[in-house]
């Protein structure tokens, strides 16, 4: 037969596989190949994690005690400020980027990314943003410390008088990493719109393909609103425009809109992966296929859609008209339900499943039970009445961190454990994923359970010392939250020794159906030397149906494997 | 050869068929969606022009009545005239004609010249400044916002009339040209919006 296919040439294929320890150099370079894009995401925004983190032991020793002793208030507010800043810009968008630049192209059958200079450009901006936020440390007058959200007028003082201010460097740092997410935005819609395989069909398609496209959605009609918010800003800070500044005539709560227009949007960005990963997860270790896929699936444009009108609910104490509250928190409370469809979904499958506990499959289920909680106490604080008493106190953070370290960081780790194999080729040590996961899950508890009490009682958030009542739960809080920083300790250590000397891992070690898993790993450089033809939607466990009608990596991969369809379709015709 | 080799065959040469025809479109579909996301960006700040210009009881700047409108509106007709000049450009490379496209091209970077040339001597004459309230401020933020745009576009139509000077580079496809192109029309539509808030609503 002659051979017209669209094989990898020869010389491509005999490339050092990417990921391999011996060809670390190939992660410092301008690499296209969305694996090597992927890993660098993955691993430089882990290190921003480490950095957040130390700024979190800080804020937890300030807090540890009722007086502002360990560090003074200028300190603390630069602290948490910078603190909010990396671990959503720097560590969860783009970790979430990392795995889905990693894994789409793989799930849906492609070589690689759509663009993949303009992916590579676009990670590349992360460390930009990160040595522009870093060097906010240096300016005279420190970091910001208007907090994340940079509200005016707080953002709008300028003590030092100098053009390069903390402020300033925070501003341009954000809006270099919203470019990036724009622009990767851009390419995932593209990736996922066109170029998947011949036969995945939209409802063929993963759920975390799905999840992945929902939240890039997000960023393109979201992140242009802050944009623009953000340029407003930096015009009032820097050459005295009005727009936002009460004291020349500006409005301070058009600010508010603009920002939590995106920024509300924006949790559901980072929400959405984590949710698409406990729904890969979850069958391949219960060995059920997913339950309710479609309505999982099709739940996550439904969420990106419903999403873009609840941004509300974080002004209702902003002088906001009732009927806006009312009409906002109507929207607050429908949201609510495509996630708790999902919810439902996720435990049906793990019913009178084959449960095997292991590392990845424990942070999903302990991820999920977070984010069971965070959604409840979300509706509290989506309903007007409660949130006027809890807004801005630490009911709140308690809230948002059981969302972005129970569910969302969890996801994450989930999601590297169980990708683990397919990203080096080799396995980790599961005693020691186990302990991470017992650390980080009663870290998780201690730290942010009695954020609520101390909300409930009136504990204002942002603040370096407090009222002695408000001791007894923060000493809790600190010593939970110094315990999430030793869970990282077994984390590095597993990763570290694993992939220089882990057992080797196999194509397929968890038996699990997709086409990330018809590749060898860690895959070649163009992960399939013939495009794989779906034939069937995924998770098909227990069902004994193929996925794909010939094996796409005939060189690498047996055919053996209960995914292929055709076994052998000729000699090889060399 | 088999059936099934056959079979084979067959579908290996729909995949590179579908292959191919989505590279080629990638790139359109990507800048397109780009462009949608880049027009919230307008879109917020004139919601924010909206809701400034509602809401604020003394609306122009001590000493200021109104805008002038006949000139920006010459300069409104220049842009909106060159959105088909660059049709015509674009219509002529579609049919290899390169030197008819070359023509149109320059016609199109000259209007928007002009139109930049019309807007600095508008800005240069005007009697507040960016400082002068929420009006002066946001009349500079959305109109030199807009102009922005206008010099990308002529940028990128001298980076498409350079290329056209090197044979070949047309010969496969120009989606360069059609992205340029595209992304005046946008400037253009944009602008009859600015138009519409800034000059006509006052
Ligand atoms: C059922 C879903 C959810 C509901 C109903 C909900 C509701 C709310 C409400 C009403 C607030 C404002 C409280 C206040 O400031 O007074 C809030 C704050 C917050 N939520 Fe949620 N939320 C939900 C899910 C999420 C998710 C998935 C994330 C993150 C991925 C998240 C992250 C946050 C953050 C970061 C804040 C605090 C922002 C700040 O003040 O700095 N929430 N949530
Ligand atoms: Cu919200």
């Amino acid at each position: 037969m002659t051979d017209i296919s669209l094989k990898v040439p020869e010389a491509v294929r005999a490339q050092p596989y990417p990921g391999a320890p011996d060809n670390w150099k190939r992660f410092f370079t301008f690499s296209t190949d969305h694996k090597v894009i992927g890993i660098q995401y993955i691993v430089t925004s882990f290190f921003f994690f480490l950095v957040g983190g130390a700024f979190a032991m800080v804020i937890r020793g300030e807090l540890i005690t009722p007086d502002a002793d360990l560090i003074d208030r200028t300190a603390y507010n630069a602290l948490f400020t910078m603190h909010g800043t990396i671990m959503l810009f720097l560590w969860t968008f783009p970790v979430l980027v990392g795995l889905g630049n990693y894994l789409v192209p793989l799930m849906i059958g492609a070589r690689d990314m759509a663009f993949p200079r303009l992916n590579a450009v676009s990670f590349w901006m992360i460390p930009v943003a990160g040595v522009l936020l870093m060097a906010s440390f240096l300016v005279p007058g420190g970091p910001s410390q208007s907090g994340w959200w940079a509200y005016p007028p707080v953002s709008l003082q300028n003590p030092t008088g100098n053009l390069i201010n903390g402020q300033v460097l925070w501003i341009l740092a954000v809006a270099i990493s919203g470019v990036s997410s724009i622009m990767g935005a851009v390419n995932f819609v593209t990736t996922i719109f066109r170029m998947r395989s011949p036969g995945m069909t939209w409802f063929r398609t993963p759920a975390f393909v799905w999840a992945v496209l929902a939240a890039q959605l997000i960023q393109l009609y979201g992140l242009p609103a802050l944009t623009g918010g953000a340029i407003m800003l930096l015009l009032d800070l820097t050459i005295g425009t009005s727009f936002f500044a009460p004291d020349r005539g500006g409005n301070p709560i058009l600010y508010q809109h603009f920002f939590w227009f995106y920024s509300h949007p924006a949790v559901y960005v980072m929400v959405l992966p984590a949710f698409g990963t406990f729904s890969e997860v979850l069958p391949v270790h219960a060995r059920k296929p997913l339950f309710g896929y479609r309505v999982i699936a099709a739940s996550s444009i439904l969420i990106t859609i419903i999403s873009g009108a609840v941004w509300v609910h974080h002004m209702y104490a902003s002088a906001t008209p009732p009927w806006m509250r009312m009409f906002f928190m109507v929207t607050t409370m429908l949201v609510a339900v495509p996630s708790g469809i999902k919810v439902f979904g996720w435990v049906a499958t793990v019913w009178g499943g084959k449960i095997r506990f292991t590392t990845p499959m424990l942070f999903a289920l302990g991820g999920i039970s977070n984010w069971l909680f965070a959604g409840i106490t979300g509706i509290f604080l989506g309903s007007v009445p409660i949130d006027l008493h809890v807004h801005n106190t630490y009911f709140v953070v308690g809230h948002f961190h059981y969302v972005l370290y129970g569910a969302i960081a969890m996801a994450i780790f989930a999601a590297i454990y169980h990708w683990f194999p397919k990203i080096t080729g080799r396995r980790y040590y599961e005693g020691l994923g186990q302990l991470h996961f017992a650390l980080a899950y009663i870290g998780t508890q201690l730290t942010f359970l009695p954020m609520h009490p101390l909300g409930l009682m009136g504990m204002p958030r942002r603040v370096a010392s407090y009222d002695l009542e408000f001791a007894y739960w923060n000493v809790i809080a600190s010593l939970g939250g110094f315990l999430l920083g030793v869970s990282t300790v077994p984390f590095i250590l597993n990763m570290v020794s694993s992939w220089i000397l882990g057992e080797k891992a196999g194509d397929n070690p968890w038996r699990a159906y997709g086409l990330e898993w018809l590749t060898t790993s860690p895959p070649s450089v163009e992960n399939f030397e013939e495009i794989p033809v779906v034939i069937s939607p995924p998770y098909g466990y227990g069902q004994d149906r193929p996925l794909v009608a010939s094996n796409p990596n005939p060189k690498t991969i047996a055919d053996s494997g209960f995914l292929i369809e055709q076994k052998t379709l000729s000699p090889e015709p060399e | 050869m088999t059936t099934e080799q056959a079979i084979a065959q067959d579908i290996e040469a729909k995949v590179r068929h579908t292959q191919e025809r989505e590279a080629a479109g990638n790139s359109k579909f990507g800048f397109i969606v780009f462009l949608l996301s880049e027009s919230v960006i307008f879109l917020s700040f004139f919601t924010g022009y909206i809701i400034y210009k509602t809401q604020t009881p003394n609306w122009y700047p001590p000493g200021v009545t109104g805008l002038e409108i006949r000139d920006p509106a010459i300069n409104t007709v220049v842009l909106v005239s060159s959105s088909f000049v660059i049709y015509i450009a674009e219509r002529f490379l579609h049919d290899k004609k390169l030197w008819g496209f070359r023509l149109f091209l320059i016609a199109t970077m000259a209007m928007g010249g002009y139109f930049l040339y019309g807007q600095a001597v508008e800005w240069s004459s005007l009697p507040f400044t960016y400082q002068s309230g929420l009006f002066g401020g946001l009349f500079y933020l959305l109109t030199g916002f807009h102009g922005l745009h206008v010099f990308s576009g002529i940028v990128l139509q001298a980076v498409m009339l350079g290329r056209s000077l090197f044979p070949g580079n047309y010969d496969n496809g120009y989606f360069g040209v059609e992205a340029t192109s595209l992304f005046w029309h946008f400037v253009d539509v944009i602008w009859i919006i600015l138009f519409g808030l800034l000059y006509l609503w006052q």
